[in-house]
């Protein structure tokens, strides 16, 4: 899209030109739709899509309802069946989404369990936990003394989504503020928990054996790890901390750019040996260490890996032996001001990775906001499994002083052919990123709506105190905590007003056919930190897509798309063998396009998924 | 260990039930010393009558720490502002305008959390008269204000490190405090302080490396 400042632009190699990107600081330019919107609590603030439509807005329980900052925040989601999992600061939501038009809860449980992401396995829904204030018993009241406090991950049996109830609180160092979950592949029975803590260990007196240590090589030490949960799931309530993962160890401080030897473009790699390349610094500084825990994890299980969003750090590691995860590779980055969540492409040769600059209640994305900063960078993964980082994204719109934005969490859309995700923006909305070029993201859909509150008057006078009343300029945190494509609908946690299920609508750049290429596509359940492999059906949409995507990028000429797609539609139009027969026929035909086409392998898939599906048509 | 230093009324926001004048703020008696370790619960003056509001989830602590928060914020974006001026390079312009667009935000989200419980909310002239853990003496500030170039680069480096260090001392403090920062806003708020801080330190000890 024209109005879409791609920072990939920003790609240059070497430490000068580095130094003179870095220089032009640069701010939203774009008139963008999003820009200006009218405020409202609810579903009455203004709105805008490109590329999608909203299906509904269902706010959340009324126990939940409230604007008192985080304490009622809605949190991260996973989908199981025929139900969204919603996590929330003070508990979570079960929601039937039979209908994706008129989702309807199940059952609201309260449980103080900041920050609440949750992820679901089987009949068991497990809960991050990382506050100073999350009791054992659920409670609202304060913690007073450590043997009330829980900081972990809480196993809740979900079998009845009318009545869950709370299994075990497994207790960790530094908490959990995020966890992805890693199923062994050599025990059906068995599933591993990464945990990643944010914060500092807990006490001695508070979890005994937790310890706040400095140094890396210290094994006895509670930081420089991941903690993981072994759970057998025949006896949930046995689930322990099975190992500290030290994927961090020989890391020093992330290397910054412009520096003669330092690898990579901007950044370049943690490794203790490239943190001082060259000889010894005029004033050799002291010697800080590096990442000490992860913000988030994201696992891609099928294909053994792991990327880690680590502090200044994105870390990739080799989750084959889930008890003894291997660091492959590690790469820093400065104008990432935290690395934050992962996403990986389906053939697990992509990774976008999502800075969340401000902590997520900032209002980051202003006119005035460095374009630079809180936006994604796309990493590819290289054969020998080491990261190569191509370009930046972060929308080019100017939100609002009352809109909390930030690059947050997202999904892959199951579109054949094309790396496509969506992605929550907080009140910045959700939008719809084509990442097939890693140099080049490309926003490509959105949906956004005006902040929840309205501007601050000038003369604020005194705040009103009674009943929690709100007296100053700050606003509501709200907007998309997360965005998941799963079975057919956009999924996005909406922190304040409740949950949008959004549908994807065609536009120039996302036809008709690979939209209902992507509804093809469907799973038992989806927890957006352990991504699943997308497998299509042979299917007329999918080869559809295909023929649009040569379209669009002008692969075949003008007269072949007309051809292939008449044949197409005629063969549709047929039964049994005759139809089978036509597409071998096309197949064939088809094949022998990949030579002059200037883009063949798209060309060959094209043949290849005709030819699937002749041999699937009976 | 020190005398409490009173507020000029104009570096508060006069909101709020309680206008009593909080006087909390104090002054390290070896302004060169790296970090001070004791705490604010050790500190004179850090026990100034706040009043908490039956059933409400935060301490004294709580506020003192957001409080204390705002004047440490408003100096780190007071010296950032700096390097716009004194010429420093342009990767130090960078983190430092970083430092100033984030630290920003966050003053705008204490004063609001301090004022919506109730609470007085210092503005950003109060790092002029609080002292917290890792700022910079007047006397060290006016250094700062005469060097520029490579010479503004390293000493700004070097004392936003130990003010970020004490910023991190800060959040270490506060959860060492009984039953505090265990108020959602201010726990995720804390722990975001010392992430971000933690990962800026060292990009700042890189850049230091690379003068």
């Amino acid at each position: 899209m024209g109005t879409t400042r791609v920072l990939g632009a920003l790609a240059v190699a070497g430490a000068l030109a580095v130094a003179s990107a870095m220089q032009a600081q640069t701010y939203p330019t774009g008139n963008d739709p999003r820009n200006g919107l009218k405020p409202g609590k609810g579903g009455d603030a203004g709105e805008v899509a490109h590329g999608m439509k909203l299906m509904s807005l269902t706010p959340k329980a009324a126990v939940f309802d409230s604007v008192n900052g985080l304490d009622f925040a809605n949190s991260d989601i996973a989908f199981g069946g025929k139900y969204v999992y919603q996590g929330n600061f003070a508990g979570f939501s079960i929601w039937d989404i039979s209908n994706a038009a008129k989702p309807v809860l199940m059952s609201t449980v309260k449980c103080q369990t900041s920050q609440g992401d949750p992820s679901i396995y089987g009949n068991l829904l497990f809960v991050s936990a990382e506050g100073a204030g999350n009791r054992k018993d659920c409670g609202k009241a304060p913690v007073t003394d450590p043997s009330q406090h829980t900081a972990g991950v809480r196993i809740f049996d979900v079998s009845n989504p009318s009545e869950p109830k709370l299994v075990k609180n497994i207790e960790t160092c530094k908490g959990s503020h995020t966890h992805s979950l890693l199923p062994s592949k050599k025990d059906k029975n068995i599933l591993y928990i990464y945990v990643s803590g944010s914060g500092g260990a807990r006490a001695e007196n508070d979890l005994p054996g937790c310890k706040n240590g400095t140094d890396p090589a210290d094994t006895t030490n509670a930081m420089y790890r991941l903690d993981v949960i072994k759970v057998d799931l025949r006896k949930p309530d046995s689930a322990y901390v099975v190992t500290g993962a030290r994927i961090f160890t020989g890391l020093g401080p992330a290397p910054r750019p412009g520096r003669a030897g330092g690898a990579g473009g901007r950044g370049g790699r943690g490794d203790a040996a490239a943190a001082a390349p060259g000889g010894a610094p005029a004033t050799p500084p002291p010697a800080p260490s590096g990442p000490r825990n992860c913000h988030d994890v994201t696992i891609y299980p099928a294909r053994d890996l792991l990327a880690g969003a680590c502090g200044s750090y994105g870390i990739l590691v080799d989750v084959k032996n889930p008890e003894k995860p291997v660091r492959l590779d590690a790469i820093s980055d400065s104008t990432f001001s935290l690395w934050h969540t992962a996403v990986f492409s389906n053939d697990g040769k992509k990774v976008v990775f999502t800075d969340e600059w401000g902590g997520g209640t900032g209002p980051m994305c202003q006119a005035t906001s460095m374009m630079q900063q809180g936006g994604n960078t796309t990493l590819e993964i290289t054969a020998d499994r080491k990261f190569r980082q191509g370009g930046y994204f972060k929308p080019n719109f100017a939100q609002t002083a009352q809109e909390n934005c930030v690059s947050h969490n997202g999904g892959v859309i199951p579109v054949p052919g094309r790396d496509i995700m969506t992605q929550g923006w907080y009140q910045g909305g959700i939008n719809i990123i084509d990442f097939t070029d890693p140099k080049k993201p490309v926003e490509i859909g959105y949906f956004d709506r005006g902040a929840i509150d309205n501007p601050p008057p000038i003369d604020q006078g005194p705040p009103s105190t009674a009943a929690g009343g709100r007296g100053s300029a700050r606003s509501t945190t709200g907007g998309s905590w997360g965005s998941y494509y799963w079975n057919g609908y956009i999924y996005s946690s909406e922190i304040a007003r409740g949950l949008d299920v959004v549908e994807l609508t065609p536009t120039a750049d996302l036809s008709a056919n690979e939209i209902a290429a992507a509804k093809l596509v469907r799973y038992e359940q989806y927890n957006p930190q352990s991504q699943p492999v997308i497998a299509w059906p042979a299917a007329y949409p999918v080869v559809r897509s295909y023929v649009d995507q040569l379209q669009r990028k002008n692969g075949l000429a003008a007269a072949r798309i007309t051809a292939i797609n008449a044949s197409l539609d005629a063969s549709e139009k047929l039964t049994g063998a005759a139809r089978k027969s036509a597409l071998s026929k096309l197949g064939s035909e088809v094949e022998k396009d990949v030579a002059g086409s200037p883009d063949g392998p798209r060309v060959k898939t094209l043949s290849a998924e005709i030819k699937r599906l002749a041999a699937a048509t009976k | 260990m020190n005398r409490p230093t009173i507020f000029k009324k104009s570096a508060l926001l006069l909101l709020g039930v309680a206008l009593l004048p909080l006087a909390f703020a104090c002054e390290k008696p070896k302004p060169e010393a790296a970090i001070d370790h004791t705490g604010m619960a050790g500190m004179s003056g850090m026990d100034a009558p706040v009043t908490i509001p039956p059933g409400a989830r935060f301490t004294a602590a709580d506020v003192h720490f957001m409080q204390g928060m705002i004047a440490h914020h408003a100096q780190a974006i007071y010296m950032s502002r700096l390097a716009n001026e004194n010429g420093a390079n342009t990767r130090v312009k960078f983190l430092a305008t970083k430092i100033d667009q984030s630290q920003r935000v966050e003053i705008v989200q204490m004063q609001g959390w301090l004022l919506d419980n109730g609470q007085t909310a210092p503005d950003t002239m109060s790092y002029k008269t609080m002292m917290m853990q890792g700022m910079l003496t007047a006397a060290e500030l006016k250094e700062l204000e005469t060097l520029r170039g490579v010479e503004f680069d390293r000493k700004f480096l070097e004392y936003m490190i130990k003010h970020h260090e004490g910023a991190i001392q800060m959040v270490k403090d506060l959860f060492a405090a009984p039953m505090s920062g265990q108020e959602t806003n201010i726990n995720v708020f804390a722990n975001d302080v010392e992430q971000v801080q933690t990962a800026e330190i060292a990009a700042m000890h890189q850049l230091l490396a690379d003068l």
